[in-house]
């Protein structure tokens, strides 16, 4: 009991490293570095039963930025890692952070099967639609006519990938938006997602000030979301259908699929069982 | 006592029960206490192609395919053709095929084996639910001088299942296949020797590695099927879960290798499982295992390459991927186990080393030992169980301290005080990610020392022969039976000759590989590649003894003993 006295104690900025961020000044993602501690703490988790697990790309450098375990791995597989923590660890707290192109594009396969298996984790994306690290190219959310990269001077000529639409028609078991403009909110909404069992997945707007400075202007455009969440898939993808990107801070779907959890013996047996199968 | 073989090889469509025949003689060979090997080849097609089981039995264990087959048991020729560079025979090979086939075909019209008509199916038509398999089963029994009892022991235990029916329908067509196969008085038998239940095990090479992985402690799997490898992740996913560990489908081997750097970064030692391609596709995170210091164990299950090449049949060529694949400075290990029972040994030594060195092990084995099957000696015990070292104390922990033997205390999450980030990204001492000169000339130093420096002990290789030799033979996994045999033919020509098979391929131990070779002036690198990658590896990294010469031929046919025999008497 005195060590859950002394948990309850932790302050967000107890989750912080003294490691200081490579971000551009004005990065959104200060803001949601700030709400995933604000919620670590609400959630009151010893720091040793957390881990922050990430890709490559700006935001993938969160884990260094907490005092958690984490673990920074390479471009795209965050979510593997994650799986394959949380399944050999059932015990620990999962949160994988990453970019949209860290996420959608080289991750893309892993996003579909993380929302399919639905292991226990919650997966925050701060979607900027650049490539942010590799200054400034068109990410997997890009709009199809944006014109601010020399890697595609006419834009990307395709239409951008629908984060929340694929999570739910993958199967994920919970699904919502957030905004770096509101991190006290965000981090409600991280306490939510960490509490809901099976795959979780919160996708946020976090402006990219220095190769998408337009994106400023996104604070003007959010609005809160004006419905509760549905659990049923159907409203929800109905919903989804003609959301515009900006609603945000409202849960829009929570399923009630159980999360995946690998068959394993509570009872092992013995190495030489298995080999009497061998003997002759 | 003078040592006794019998080779003999059967082929047919698929359905015609090719691998299931080789499976019984192989159970009942161990009731009668013979040794067995058999490799199986099959053609592309998912069902219904045509196999074959390639069988050796003998009173002593063997590793390898004699240069010719005494027997070739045909269900149909076409099938049997497909496999005629495969199925070499001699002029006392004994050819045995259906009436009902038909027109003999080229290889077997020009061969200078004996034809003889055993009517298969025509003896299985008239038996209820007789099988053509059996009646040949029942054939090659009498031939080799296998009874009745260990067979019928190795019919009930098959497909007693399915009722007395099935087993009386496999016996009666057996009993016509031993009174229709014609008398070969000259034809090479074998002696029934007392062997004491359990004391002979019937594995083959792909579960003897999953096996090496639980006894090593691994409890992690992430598997991506993949030919000639899924029977190890199979077996595992038999295996683990009843042991308390855990097999996850991953939906491709970029997700099976990330998932089980996080598993064991997680403190639980994982293994994945894979043949050229996969490995292909992992190497980018075999380089983060390395750098982050995060303990893996890939087994690589090689096959005919480059691309998706022969995907059913064996091949040495995956030595390059698996020594330089990795990008950047990444020094890790690869092992090779040299026989279907060294699969055990090497796959829980290479867990074992990974988990102490906290680094990226390869496991190179090929399907010609995967999928190959034996009978073997009960393998013993051994003591290599997966260790990690974790901190003593967290007060002022550093995750990738510089220590004297380059290896750090490892954090397992859960243990308060020890929280850091593991970092694929170069870093200082305590994880956090660092450009500077000096952190990656310090990181780069202790992670090249903490394996080289290792003592490896005496199973880096298997070293065997004389000590005086007038000629090493230096070969690597699958290629070490035939020179093993090989061997044993040019001692019994007078030769003295030293065998060394490298377990440990990386990293290179100059100074055990130059006291294994010393007083060798002649030297023959065998090997199973088109490129001869392994002499090219050796060159790179071993002041390579007297004259140099290589054997090397790529997949999917074997190096055959004959062959390299043939090498070391023609030497030029």
């Amino acid at each position: 009991m005195e060590h859950l006295q002394a948990m309850r104690g932790l302050a967000p900025k107890d989750f912080k490293s003294d490691t200081k961020p490579v971000w551009c000044p004005g990065c959104g993602h200060f803001s949601v570095l700030a709400a995933i501690t604000k919620a670590l703490a609400e959630l009151s988790l010893p720091r040793e039963q957390v881990a922050v697990v990430s890709g490559i790309g700006c935001s993938s450098r969160i884990p260094a930025y907490t005092s958690v375990y984490g673990f920074h791995g390479v471009h795209g597989r965050a979510l593997p890692t994650a799986t394959g923590l949380k399944l050999a660890r059932p015990d620990m707290t999962v949160l994988v952070t990453g970019g949209d192109g860290d996420g959608f594009s080289i991750g893309g396969n892993h996003f579909l099967h993380a929302c399919r298996r639905n292991v226990d984790m919650t997966y925050i994306v701060m979607d900027n639609q650049v490539y942010g690290m590799t200054k400034g190219q068109a990410s997997p959310t890009t709009d199809a006519e944006w014109d601010g990269s020399k890697l595609t001077p006419d834009g990307p000529c395709i239409e951008p990938f629908p984060p929340l639409k694929i999570a739910l028609a993958a199967g994920a078991n919970f699904i919502a938006r957030g905004s770096s403009s509101d991190p006290n909110d965000l981090a409600r909404l991280i306490v939510d997602g960490v509490r809901h069992p099976g795959f979780s997945v919160i996708q946020v707007l976090s402006p990219c000030v220095t190769f998408r400075p337009e994106q400023k202007e996104w604070k003007k455009k959010v609005r809160t979301a004006c419905v509760d969440y549905t659990d049923d898939p159907a409203r929800a993808a109905r919903r989804l259908m003609t959301d515009d990107g900006f609603n945000f801070g409202k849960v829009l779907f929570k399923g009630t699929r159980p999360a995946f959890v690998p068959e394993c013996s509570d009872v092992p047996c013995a190495i030489p069982e298995l080999e009497s199968g061998f003997a002759v | 006592m003078l040592e006794r073989f019998v080779s003999l090889a059967v082929a047919g469509s698929g359905g015609a029960g090719v691998v299931t025949t080789g499976n019984l003689l192989l159970d009942a060979a161990a009731r009668v206490g013979w040794y067995a090997y058999m490799t199986r080849s099959a053609g592309p097609q998912i069902r219904g192609g045509e196999a074959a089981a390639m069988i050796r039995l003998g009173s002593a264990p063997a590793d390898a395919h004699d240069d010719h087959y005494d027997l070739l048991v045909a269900a149909d020729w076409e099938s049997a053709g497909r496999f005629a560079a495969e199925l070499p025979l001699g002029a006392t090979s004994i050819v045995l095929g259906d009436p009902r086939a038909g027109e003999r075909p080229p290889f077997l019209v020009d061969a200078p084996a004996r034809m003889l008509d055993l009517p298969m199916t025509a003896l299985a038509d008239e038996i209820p639910g007789g099988r053509a398999n059996m009646v040949a089963l029942g054939a090659i029994a009498e031939l080799i001088g296998l009874p009745d009892e260990p067979l019928l022991a190795a019919i009930r235990h098959a497909i007693g299942a399915k009722g007395e029916a099935a087993v009386e329908a496999s016996v009666a067509s057996l009993r016509a296949g031993r009174s229709a196969v014609p008398d070969i008085p000259d034809f090479p038998r074998l002696e029934p020797r007392p062997a004491a239940p359990g004391m002979r095990w019937n594995i083959s090479g792909n579960e003897a590695t999953g096996l090496g992985a639980l006894r090593g402690g691994v409890r992690f799997v992430a598997a991506y099927p993949i030919t000639p490898a899924t029977e190890v992740l199979e077996w595992m996913a038999h295996g683990l879960p009843r042991v308390g560990g855990a097999l996850v489908q991953a939906e491709d081997e970029l997700a099976s290798i990330n998932q089980i750097v996080g598993a064991s970064y997680g403190g639980v030692p994982s293994l994945t499982a894979t043949s050229g391609p996969g490995l292909a596709l992992m190497t980018e995170s075999l380089g983060l295992a390395v750098a982050a210091e995060v303990p893996v164990v890939v087994v690589n299950v090689m096959r005919g390459g480059p691309s998706t090449g022969i995907p059913t049949k064996s091949e040495q060529a995956d030595l390059n991927i698996a020594c330089y694949g990795l990008h950047g400075d990444a020094p890790h290990l690869v092992l090779a186990p040299h026989s279907v029972a060294d699969c055990l040994m090497t796959t829980q030594w290479a867990v074992h080393l990974a988990e102490s060195l906290q680094t990226a092990a390869i496991v190179l084995t090929d399907q010609a030992t995967g999928q190959a099957r034996a009978v073997i000696e009960r393998p013993a015990e051994l003591a290599f169980i997966g260790q990690r070292v974790v901190p003593e104390s967290v007060a002022g922990y550093e995750r990738y301290a510089l220590t004297v033997n380059g290896v750090s205390p490892m954090a397992i999450p859960g243990m308060a005080g020890g929280e850091y980030t593991a970092d694929g990204l170069e870093h200082s001492p305590s994880g956090t990610p660092s450009s500077q000169a000096a952190d990656h000339q310090a990181q780069l130093d202790k992670r090249l020392r903490k394996i080289a420096g290792y003592n490896y002990g005496e199973h880096w290789a298997e070293i065997d022969g004389d000590a005086d030799p007038d000629v090493a033979l230096l070969t690597w996994g699958s290629c070490t039976g035939p020179c093993r045999e090989a061997m044993a033919r040019l001692r019994a020509q007078g030769w003295r000759v030293r065998l060394v098979a490298p377990r440990l391929i990386a990293p290179a131990l100059p100074g055990p590989m130059a006291e294994a070779l010393a007083g060798a002036p002649r030297l023959l690198v065998v090997e199973q590649s088109h490129g001869a990658q392994f002499l090219r590896y050796l060159r790179a990294h071993y002041d390579l003894p007297g004259e140099v010469r290589s054997l090397h031929q790529p997949g999917p046919l074997p190096v055959r003993p004959g062959t390299i025999v043939a090498r070391v008497t023609n030497w030029s």
